[in-house]
């Protein structure tokens, strides 16, 4: 392996150098703070490595496609390690619990996760995949006490246990068809195989989509979804909601794209009934939830619905390659920076309470907390695709491409599924509008109460610092998206 | 850049409206109306160095520099999309009552909100400014963009200072104009690339999508997805649910700037963008829209008639007189149009002191129940006076505008369809009934012996003030209307060329 090759891997052995150091910390002295400080500079310095490599981008054997489409999201994965990381912080309880073992794991998911953006081939696809996800059990069960981390940990590895062997079954049978274990084999050989034999395929990338989908937990995958959201710890929520899903996203278009799946209507007509399912019931669940975790669960189940109407749009002429390429990077740096917003506010006003994760328990926020309150409504307003967000810049993208491609049954689901979705989300702001004691609204007494309710607030957490930032991102990207989308179209 | 400073001056007087609360608590109003006001003068000095009303330029659709006014500036140049501003004689009145009625709406909200002033005005001011936006915008990317955003602080008007059921309505009214604004944004991005594949080109501009050469039927689809979107917000029966809620639950100044300036945009977005960006199936679709607005005439009048709540029989009476606009705009020849125009002022006014009146028996009484009222005239004589104006009015008297909007509406439309005019005719009977029906229960009859102790207070000087404003342009609209019409005119006419 020559030095190139290995400038080109340099996020990858920056974090794995990470997790070496945290082992050999750990066995020399136990101290989390110190643990969190090496977890945060191997972040930073994979994040300066990220930038690095751009200068090398190369396909690494077989196993690795180093490109500037996936330094891109890499960054970003490792910003959202970065938030996790400093939410982790505040959130778990300070005193007496070891939790070196948590940073180690993190970083360990992270690597997971950015060999899984930068994969070309299956093996290297499970291997990112499974990575990511075992060490993931372990974060969703890390807090000691409560029974609710635990449950949600032990379905998750139950669930995705079971997605994982569908996967693996599913590259037999791929292999079996075609004897090609990378994308861009597969892609070769892939209509010849087909034309001798397409049961063998077509039941191989079914299950491949398969296994994918419950990572992405789109419908009919999903069930997993709403318990594990809500038993992890936020934090891991928040890690779970973009780092894997947007890895794995990442991962399925590279297969889809280089393995020229998108050729075969039977498999597209699928993923479009997929696509439609999760947008429809996804939007349709979330209406009922009362639990802010279960309802962003719901919500993310429906926003990867709509991420998939851009990959049905390949097996379409009408949009262009650049096109759907900038919407899925465009999409998913919106979803991530909101939904990481999101998740820091919501760890910063609930903090380790499961209770206060209730939406009745955001009444009049507005008026308590009103920096939090008017975080957490930007990041719904970016979730509805508002305009001025950087979610309604997304939501543009993805209806252009779909109109171009003519996809008119997916828009349709799209619409109605964003109309539902305005309802949920602006129960929360609703809820956050609320004033206990302020019956009708004018009452004089509201007032002294009213000032009462301001006087008591003036906290601001790191968290807090966190999510405006994030949030001065996603409102960035959606009053002057034009910089990224150059950015976004170079890539 | 006169356009974007109309706007900037609202955006920015909100901020100042919020941040004076923390110097005194009766602050932020008097920041909002000088706020309204300045941005009122402002505009006016710069209409000053215009040409004479009848000299006016028609303003020619493949050429923004024959409008008033034109702004354009790149900002996502990726997408063709810039900040595109223009300005015509329908704009220009737009924005004007958008203006004035903005002033009456801080009045509106003088003793009317008392718990978070400073929050309130800001809203106010920013939901003004969105809807300057949307008067002004001439690149669909911009128009869309204030379409919606202007809802937000409209929503937490209603959600947080509403009446009794404020959730249920502020919830209703974003969630019917956003679901129809998301087909409005379809159509606009159909539009767009249907444009794209023609000319190669990226382009939001209303200059470069009039005449886009498309197919029959996706002209039709693309037609209904913007209709829809507008007369949602216009309302028209079917769509009008919102509305009654909507109106009834804001707090004053809500309700005047809904049922004034907000209606207002749906009807311009008809005459602006769903007419001309897609002329012939417009035409084709016209006599649905029409029989749609007739039946909203006389839809909303016998509904308006069975209300018992004050605020909740003007909302229905607007469905019955935003019936007449779609009416006008859909017979689509002068008259009709310029009866449409009217009736966007017109109505503007009437409906906003009316809702200022209800605001202002609600504040008293501490009830909207015609039934727990009667014979408020003997206690609050000029108050019973104001209203009887504006109830008249609102009916249709000869001599004011909503009067002259109505029947040059008829006029136009016997032209195209008698039988329509026959039944929108009947609308102004029944507006009769339910105008003075008003009246009676409210301010005539026997007094609520409950209410003769009470001691209620008349109106004061800056209601009066308030009120007078309206009055005169009601009076002045109804006898000399012609400058609105020379203003309307070149742009009615140059529309008119549009359409085969």
């Amino acid at each position: 392996m020559n030095a190139q090759l290995m400038m080109a891997l340099m996020p990858i052995l920056v974090l794995s150098l990470t997790a070496v150091v945290l082992m050999i910390q750990a066995s020399v002295k136990r101290d989390q703070s110190v643990a969190w400080v090496i977890t945060a500079l191997g972040l930073l310095l994979a994040l300066w490595g990220a930038g690095y490599a751009r200068g090398f981008t190369q396909p690494v054997t077989v196993l690795l496609m180093v490109d500037d489409w996936g330094l891109f999201f890499t960054t970003l994965i490792l910003v959202a390690a970065l938030v996790t990381l400093i939410l982790s912080k505040d959130t778990f309880s300070p005193e007496g619990e070891r939790k070196e073992e948590y940073y180690l794991l993190l970083v360990l998911s992270v690597l997971g996760a950015v060999v899984l953006i930068q994969s070309s081939h299956m093996v290297s696809l499970l291997l990112g995949m499974e990575l990511m996800g075992v060490a993931l059990y372990a974060m969703i069960a890390f807090p000691e006490k409560g029974q609710r981390p635990l449950e949600a940990a032990i379905k998750y590895l139950v669930l995705s246990a079971c997605a994982s062997v569908i996967l693996l079954y599913g590259f037999a049978l791929i292999y079996a068809a075609t004897g090609e274990l990378s994308y861009a084999g597969i892609g070769l050989k892939a209509s010849i195989a087909y034309a001798q034999n397409p049961i063998l395929l077509m039941a191989g990338t079914a299950m491949v989509l398969a296994g994918i989908g419950f990572k992405l937990s789109v419908v009919p995958f999903h069930m997993w979804t709403p318990d594990v959201y809500e038993g992890a710890p936020t934090p891991v929520t928040g890690f779970l909601a973009t780092v894997s899903k947007g890895a794995v996203f990442v991962a399925l278009s590279r297969f889809f794209v280089e393995g020229q799946l998108y050729e075969y209507q039977s498999l597209m007509t699928a993923l479009a009934a997929v696509a439609i399912a999760s947008m429809l019931i996804g939007n349709w669940l979330a209406l009922r939830q009362e639990n802010i975790k279960r309802l962003l669960a719901y919500s993310s189940i429906a926003h990867f619905g709509y991420l998939l109407v851009v990959l049905i749009a390949l097996s379409y002429s009408g949009a262009e390659a650049g096109l759907i390429r900038e919407s899925i990077t465009f999409y998913l740096a919106a979803y991530i920076l909101t939904t990481l917003a999101a998740f820091a506010v919501v760890a910063s006003i609930a903090g380790e309470d499961e209770r206060k994760n209730h939406i009745a328990s955001f009444d009049g926020l507005f008026w308590r907390r009103p920096i939090q309150a008017f975080s957490l409504t930007v990041a719904m307003l970016s979730f509805a695709g508002i305009p001025l967000t950087a979610g309604f810049i997304g939501k543009f993208y993805i209806i252009s491409v779909g109109i171009q491609s003519q996809l008119w049954w997916l828009i349709t689901a799209l619409v109605i599924g964003s109309a539902i979705g305005i309802y949920y989300y602006l129960r929360i702001i609703f809820a956050m509008t609320m004033s206990s004691g302020m019956s009708s609204g004018m009452s004089v007494n509201d007032e002294g109460e009213d000032q009462k309710n301001v006087a008591q607030d003036v906290v601001v957490s790191s968290q807090d610092v966190l999510a405006m930032l994030l949030l001065t991102m996603v409102l960035l990207l959606g009053t002057w998206p034009q910089p990224f989308i150059e950015f976004a179209g170079r890539l | 850049m006169v356009m974007v400073n109309l706007i900037l001056i609202l955006l920015v007087g909100g901020v100042l409206a919020l941040l004076s609360e923390r110097v005194n608590e009766n602050m932020p109003r008097r920041v909002a109306l000088a706020v309204v006001l300045f941005d009122l003068v402002y505009f006016l000095i710069h209409l000053s160095g215009m040409p004479e009303l009848t000299q006016l330029q028609a303003p020619l659709p493949d050429d923004p520099s024959t409008w008033l006014m034109h702004f354009k500036a790149d900002w996502i140049p990726a997408f063709g999309i810039s900040i595109e501003f223009a300005l015509d004689g329908i704009s220009m009145l737009m924005v004007l009552l958008t203006l004035v009625l903005g002033a009456v709406a801080v009045s509106a909200s003088w003793t009317d909100v008392i718990v978070r002033r400073g929050f309130f005005e800001a809203n106010l001011l920013w939901t003004l400014a969105g809807v300057l936006g949307v008067f002004m915008a001439l690149d669909l990317f911009l128009f869309f963009l204030f379409w919606e955003v202007m809802l937000i602080p409209m929503y937490f008007m209603i959600a947080i200072w509403g009446h009794e059921n404020r959730g249920y309505a502020a919830m209703k009214f974003f969630i019917f104009t956003q679901a129809s604004g998301l087909l409005m944004l379809v159509s606009i991005l159909a539009l767009v690339a249907v444009n794209q594949s023609a000319t190669g080109q990226w382009s939001f501009s209303y200059f470069d999508l009039l005449n886009t050469p498309m197919a029959e039927a996706t002209a039709h689809w693309l037609m209904l997805g913007f209709f829809i979107a507008f007369v949602v917000k216009l309302p028209v029966f079917p769509f009008h649910t919102w509305l009654p809620d909507a109106h009834t639950q804001a707090p004053t100044a809500g309700s005047v700037i809904l049922a004034g300036i907000l209606l207002k945009t749906g009807a311009y977005g008809l005459i602006r963008f769903a007419v001309p960006l897609f002329p012939q199936a417009a035409m084709d679709f016209s006599y649905v829209a029409m029989v749609l607005g007739a039946v909203g005439v006389v839809y909303g009048a016998v509904l308006a008639f069975a209300q018992t709540d004050f605020k909740r029989l003007i909302a229905y009476s607007s469905v019955s007189h935003m019936g007449f606009v779609l009416l006008g705009v859909y017979a689509w020849n002068e008259l009709a149009l310029q009866g449409a125009v009217m009736q966007m002022v017109a109505h503007g006014f009437s409906t906003a002191a009316l809702f200022m009146i209800a605001g202002s028996l609600q504040e008293r009484l501490h009830t909207r129940d015609m039934r727990e009222m009667g014979g408020l005239w003997q206690q609050m004589p000029r108050m019973g006076a104001v209203a009887m104006f504006f109830v008249v009015a609102s009916l249709g008297l000869p001599g004011l505008g909503n009067f002259v909007a109505e029947f040059l509406v008829l006029l136009g439309l016997f032209q195209v369809d008698p039988w329509l005019t026959a039944v929108a005719a009947l609308g102004l009977i029944t507006g009769a009934a339910y105008s003075l029906i008003l009246m009676q229960r409210a301010f005539q009859g026997e007094p609520n012996p409950k209410l003769v102790d009470q001691g209620l207070m008349d109106f004061g000087r800056r209601e009066m003030l308030t009120m007078a404003v309206m009055m005169l342009a009601l009076i002045g609209l109804g006898i000399y209307p012609q400058p609105i019409l020379d203003i309307a005119q070149p742009v009615l006419q140059s529309l008119l060329e549009v359409t085969p």
